[in-house]
């Protein structure tokens, strides 16, 4: 009796302390931040002392130039991080996708700019963009070309480069993996019926995989709204407000502007944007097992 | 048309070698840069030919060094504590999170109660928010409601050993930085060491459990040793954000409990940077991982995919 108690109530006892952490540390403060969304509320008050405003937060927000650019800035540096960061992935590993020697030593090389701090990253592109010492005009200085303010005029295509040259990698080995776990007998039958290469990758290779694809697409476009430390370290936002992301402006109005009851409208705003990516994501998963499922019944059915 | 499997010509190299050298050379160029005297970066004296100097790192690290360099008058930054509590920061919440990970994961596998499907919908949507939107409610809670009253027991006890006015809160310890890493990890981690567990054949466990093991030696003495690729992916992972994270740590750090990217970022925002020493500082926060992806690039490729494709 006393064990099939115990037995009963054993996955609770392994569920509590991460369910406890997860209340008390992620549940709890997204539920205070969307209750001082709508309050008056600066970094000397308790939430209590703030004053309850209801929707001005947002309202104001809705109507701010500011806002209205730093959200267009995001959405352009998802756009083009993310379009960019596919097509050279997948390229890439559609063109390295042969048994050659040496691709594991290729990889452990591809993945280092991922697993670098963001930080780190951002300070060496900052001195490689450097106007006069930076690697990038000394090199064009050096073959006689007119050198490029990197990060002045053009600061926004410099940061898209440099999280380019960050994520690529990760699209391109989730697609490795993608392409080397494709059923050898389709390509095998295309090859025998004289398909060129071009046409197994446009007819075979590429639909195949594109679940993954997806996928993965979604979740670099879910990570490319939480990018920080490399632009903040890079352009502090600047100049103007050209590279200013939203999680930067977050940061700044809570720290700089001491607005804590604007910045958690803000953090709502970008949590909804994330919300109906997710839950795109989501669904199309769902959608892609139901579908799978389906296939299995009727190859089931044939046999 | 020769099959593309076998065919590898030159040109195919030479692709292989300048990605190589894209995705490696800024790291090689921080590396050469932090041996460099500011004179050698600035004026351009661009190649490989220079002299080495450590003397960047021992001026950010002079606040550990045993001996005092003659080329640092003040020891203004103060590296080396930032190391000890970064070191400290991201080794703890590596361990809390993977065992309450680990444990969580395993009831979610192998236990069928209610709210499992929730707990999984929640796990992803978690997963999900970044680290800046929780900047606003973390700072406010972690100054104002963690507390612990200075007239309270505990926490009375706490204010006369390390004296203080205030209330004794969460913000500026070590273990507020570490509570929001383990809650911001956990979901990843429960999710990636989920799809390690699935494969975990039944059987096993119930042989274990028929020659007399309880739940809890089922668990540690069967299950865990068979998933050690995935702890090992999870442990990196978890790792590599607690090390590198920076916005909620400037959040939550005072004076003391200050981890690297920080100093890094104040740092860089001064006027006139010494890109020498930042360059150290920099080398010096990306040893760890970059041991990792030496010695562990199977294990990350392995989390990586199981992360993303399984999810």
């Amino acid at each position: 009796m006393r064990t099939a108690m115990a037995n009963r109530l054993t996955p609770y006892m392994f569920m509590a302390p991460a369910i406890v952490i997860m209340a008390l540390a992620l549940m709890y403060p997204l539920g205070y931040m969307i209750w001082g969304s709508f309050r008056d509320w600066n970094p000397s008050q308790t939430i209590g002392e703030a004053e309850f405003v209801g929707l001005k937060n947002y309202i104001t927000l809705w109507g701010d130039p500011n806002f209205h650019e730093s959200l267009g800035v995001t959405l352009r540096f998802a756009f083009f991080v993310v379009s960019i960061e596919m097509v050279l992935g997948v390229g890439l590993a559609l063109l390295l996708d042969r048994d050659i020697r040496g691709i594991s030593v290729l990889r452990t090389m591809f993945i280092l700019p991922m697993m670098i701090a963001p930080v780190v990253v951002g300070l060496m592109w900052r001195y490689m963009y450097h106007p006069t010492v930076g690697t990038f005009n000394r090199f064009l200085d050096g073959i006689g070309l007119p050198t490029v303010d990197w990060l002045g005029q053009h600061a926004l295509m410099s940061i898209i480069i440099a999280d380019i040259w960050q994520w690529t990698p990760f699209i391109f080995i989730l697609s490795l993996a993608a392409l080397q776990s494709l059923p050898r007998s389709a390509l095998e039958a295309a090859r025998i019926d004289g398909a060129t290469a071009w046409q197994q990758v446009i007819h075979i290779k590429l639909p195949l995989m594109m679940p993954v694809l997806i996928v993965t697409g979604l979740l670099r476009l879910i990570d490319a709204f939480k990018v920080l430390e490399v632009i903040l370290v890079m352009t502090e936002g600047g100049p103007g407000l050209s590279t200013e992301i939203l999680a930067l402006r977050i940061s700044r109005t809570a720290t700089e502007f001491r607005e804590l009851g604007v910045a958690a409208a803000m953090s709502n705003y970008l949590l909804i944007l994330l919300l109906l990516l997710t839950v795109a994501m989501f669904a199309f998963n769902r959608w892609q097992e139901t579908r799978a499922a389906r296939v299995q019944a009727l190859v089931e059915e044939d046999d | 048309m020769a099959s593309p499997n076998t065919k590898a010509n030159p040109a195919f190299y030479a692709v292989i070698a300048l990605l190589v050298f894209m995705s490696v050379g800024p790291v090689i160029l921080m590396f050469m840069n932090s041996f460099k005297l500011d004179v050698d970066i600035i004026s351009g004296s661009s190649g490989l030919i220079f002299l080495p100097t450590i003397q960047n790192y021992e001026k950010a690290l002079c606040d550990v060094l045993w001996y005092e360099p003659d080329h640092v008058d003040f020891c203004s930054l103060k590296f080396g504590g930032a190391f000890i509590n970064s070191l400290i920061i991201a080794l703890i919440s590596t361990v809390l999170t993977l065992v309450i990970g680990c444990m969580a994961a395993y009831a979610l596998v192998r236990f069928r109660f209610m709210g499992r499907d929730t707990v999984s919908l929640s796990t992803l949507m978690v997963r999900m928010v970044p680290p800046a939107v929780l900047l606003v409610p973390v700072f406010g809670l972690w100054n104002n409601e963690f507390c612990l009253d200075r007239d309270g027991l505990i926490g009375g006890a706490i204010r006369d050993t390390f004296g203080g006015r205030g209330d004794v809160c969460l913000a500026g310890t070590h273990s507020g930085i570490i509570l929001i890493y383990v809650a911001m990890n956990l979901p990843f981690v429960i999710w990636i060491l989920q799809s390690f567990i699935v494969q975990v054949p039944r059987s096993l466990e119930e042989a274990a459990r028929v020659d007399g093991a309880g739940p809890f030696q089922v668990f540690f003495k069967v299950v865990l040793p068979l998933i050690k690729p995935g702890l090992a992916a999870a442990a990196i992972f978890t790792f590599r954000i607690a090390w590198n994270e920076y916005l909620l740590a400037s959040a939550l750090s005072d004076r003391d409990t200050r981890t690297m990217p920080i100093l890094i970022v104040n740092n860089m925002s001064e006027f006139n940077v010494e890109w020498g020493v930042i360059m150290a500082t920099g080398m010096l926060l990306a040893i760890p991982p970059i041991i990792f992806t030496l010695f562990a690039s199977r294990q990350i490729i392995t989390g990586m995919t199981a992360g993303a494709v399984k999810g």
